[in-house]
C-alpha cells in the first residue's frame, strides 16, 4: 500500500467526503485533497464513480471514462455525496434513515473551506451555548442563554456520541419558522469527523430537520466541511433553504478560524469546561478512547 | 422600493445592505445562489448584468450594477443630510472617487484570497495576500497621520463618506483569506468606529463592536 503522510489507521480507515454529486459534472475530473493527499475523482452521472490518486495523465477538466479508469480508491455514494477511503474501511457508512423518506428536501448547503480542526469544527456544531452570540436573532438571543440540562450516552453497539434532550429557545430554527420556539435537539457523532443534528420541525412537530455536518480534513487544521440538510421545508426554494445555512455558517466561521491550539485537546486538563459543554466532553474521551491523533493534541499517557 | 440581488456573504454586497441601513432606506432582497450555485453567472442574470457580478440593484426602472457605483447613487438619492457624498464639495468628492477605486484593489486582492480559502477559487492566493498587505499598509498609514490631525474617517471630513464604507466590508473579513490585521493598529480603530455609526448592520463573519469606552 503507499505510504500516506497521515499514520493515524484509525483515520485513515474511515470513509471520508469529498464533493456534493450534485455539484460534480458527470465525466469530467476535479482534483481535491484528502489527509494531506492529492486526489482525483469523476462520476458518471449513472451512479458510478471514481477516486484516484492524482496523476499527469488525468488532470483537472479533462474528460474520462469513469469505467476505464485504474487504480481506484474505495469509493461511496451516500447522503448525496462522494466518500472515499485511504484505508481499509467499513462496509457501511453510518446510517441517516430520514434521508430516504421522499418528501424530505436533501441537498448541500454549501462545501466551505475552513482554517481549523476537524475535531475543532465537530465540537463547535455540537456546542449550543454560542447560539445567542454567534447567531445572534437566529438560533438564539439574549436573554435566553442558558444551556439546559442534557443527556449524553456513547452508545457502544452503534459506536457513537448520543446527546438527547437538548432544547433551546430559538427566534428563527429554520427557513419555515414564523416565531420563536423551543427548539429540541438531538446530536449524534457517528464519526470522527462527522456529526448529524435533529431538531424540531416547525412544519412537522411529530417529526425532526435533519443538519449535518461531513468534514474532509484537507489537513490536520484544514477542512473542506460539507453541510447536508435533509429537512421538511416545501415553501422555500433552495437557494434559500441554503442562504439561511450559509448565514449561520459564516458567523461560526471566524470563530473556528480563531480557536487556539488549532488541534483539539484530548487531555482532559488542557481546557476547563462548563456543564454545557457535556457533549464535548464525550467527545474528547471517544477520540482518546479510539487512539485518534490526526487533527488532535492526544492527551500525555 | 429597491431591489437587492444580493448574496449573504458577499462583502460587495454587504456595502450596500450597510449603506441603506444607515439610511434608513428600505429594500427587497432577491437571493442569488452565488455559491455554489453559480446563479450570477446564469443566462437570466446575465441579461441583467452582463459582467456576471453581485451585486445588482433596481430602483425606480434603473438597473445599476458595481457596488462603489450603487453607493454612489444610493447616497445622491436618499440621504437627505448630503454628508455620505457631498454633491457640494468637489474636492471632498475626489478624494472619496480616489477610496472608492481603492475599495476596488482591496476587493481584488483581500475578497480574492478569501473565495480562494473558503470558495475554493483558482487563485494565485499568495500574490493575493501580498496585494492586500501593500493596501492595508498605506491605508492604515493613511489612517494613522488623520488620526494624528483629528480626522477619523478615510477622507477629509468630520462625518463617514461612502469611502469608508466601500473599503469595511473587506478589511474587516480579510482573516478569512490569510490576512491578519494585527499589524494596522490605526485599522482596527476604525473599523470599530465604523461599526459605532447609527445604523450599523452586521454580515456573516462580522461582528459588532462593543460600546465605545467613555472617554
Amino acid at each position: 500500500m503507499t505510504k500516506t503522510r497521515c499514520t493515524d489507521q484509525v483515520i485513515l480507515d474511515l470513509w471520508h467526503p469529498l464533493a456534493a454529486l450534485a455539484e460534480v459534472r458527470a465525466g469530467v475530473v476535479v482534483d481535491t485533497v484528502l489527509l494531506e493527499e492529492r486526489l482525483s475523482l469523476a462520476i458518471d452521472g449513472k451512479g458510478s464513480a471514481a477516486v484516484w490518486r492524482d496523476r499527469a495523465d488525468l488532470a483537472e477538466g479533462s474528460l474520462v471514462d469513469v469505467a476505464a479508469v485504474d487504480g481506484k480508491l474505495p469509493v461511496k455514494l451516500a447522503y448525496g455525496y462522494i466518500w472515499t477511503s485511504l484505508g481499509n474501511p467499513p462496509a457501511d457508512l453510518f446510517p441517516i434513515p430520514e434521508f430516504d423518506e421522499p418528501d424530505r428536501r436533501k441537498l448541500n448547503a454549501a462545501t466551505v473551506g475552513v482554517n481549523v480542526s476537524a475535531p475543532r469544527a465537530i465540537e463547535n456544531f455540537l456546542d449550543m451555548g454560542h447560539f445567542p452570540y454567534v447567531h445572534t436573532d437566529i438560533l438564539g438571543a439574549e436573554p435566553h442563554t442558558e444551556v439546559k440540562e442534557y443527556d449524553v450516552e456513547i452508545s457502544v453497539d452503534r459506536d457513537e456520541i448520543l446527546a438527547t434532550r437538548c432544547r433551546f429557545f430559538q427566534p428563527m430554527a429554520s427557513t419555515t419558522s414564523t416565531e420563536g420556539a423551543d427548539v429540541d435537539y438531538i446530536y449524534r457523532v457517528p464519526h470522527p469527523y462527522c456529526s448529524v443534528l435533529y431538531k424540531s420541525s416547525p412544519v412537522d412537530e411529530s417529526r425532526l430537520d435533519v443538519i449535518a455536518v461531513f468534514l474532509q480534513p484537507v489537513d490536520q487544521e484544514h477542512v473542506r466541511a460539507h453541510m447536508m440538510l435533509c429537512i421538511l421545508d416545501e415553501e422555500n426554494e433552495d437557494k434559500v433553504i441554503k442562504r439561511f445555512q450559509q448565514t449561520i455558517f459564516g458567523q461560526d466561521k471566524p470563530i473556528l478560524e480563531n480557536q487556539f491550539p488549532k488541534r483539539l485537546p484530548l487531555d482532559p486538563r488542557a481546557e476547563t469546561p462548563i456543564r454545557a459543554d457535556k457533549s464535548a466532553i464525550a467527545y474528547r474521551r471517544w477520540l482518546s478512547q479510539k487512539g485518534v491523533t490526526y487533527g488532535v493534541i492526544p492527551a500525555a499517557t | 422600493m429597491i431591489t437587492l440581488y444580493d448574496y449573504e456573504l458577499s462583502g460587495n454586497c454587504y456595502k450596500l445592505r450597510l449603506l441603506m441601513g444607515m439610511l434608513g432606506v428600505d429594500w427587497t432582497t432577491v437571493p442569488i445562489d452565488f455559491y455554489p450555485g453559480r446563479e450570477h453567472k446564469s443566462e437570466w442574470f446575465l441579461k441583467i448584468n452582463p459582467l456576471g457580478q453581485l451585486p445588482v440593484i433596481e430602483d425606480d426602472g434603473l438597473v445599476l450594477r458595481d457596488a462603489q457605483a450603487i453607493l454612489v447613487y444610493l447616497a445622491s438619492k436618499y440621504d437627505a443630510v448630503g454628508t455620505w457624498y457631498p454633491r457640494d464639495n468637489p474636492a471632498l468628492l475626489g478624494e472619496i472617487g480616489q477610496w472608492l477605486a481603492f475599495a476596488d484593489g482591496i476587493t481584488g486582492t483581500a475578497s480574492a484570497a478569501r473565495l480562494h480559502d473558503a470558495l475554493f477559487y483558482d487563485f494565485d492566493v499568495e500574490a493575493a495576500r501580498a496585494g492586500a498587505h501593500r493596501l492595508f499598509r498605506i491605508l492604515d498609514e493613511h489612517l494613522w497621520f488623520g488620526e494624528q490631525e483629528g480626522r477619523d474617517w478615510i477622507c477629509s471630513a468630520s462625518h463617514p463618506t461612502i469611502a469608508d464604507i466601500a473599503c469595511f466590508p473587506y478589511i474587516m473579513l480579510s482573516e478569512e483569506g490569510g490576512v491578519p490585521r494585527q499589524d494596522y493598529p490605526a485599522i482596527r480603530r476604525w473599523c470599530d468606529r465604523v461599526k459605532r455609526i447609527k445604523g450599523f448592520t452586521v454580515m456573516s463573519g462580522v461582528f459588532p463592536a462593543g460600546p465605545a469606552k467613555a472617554a
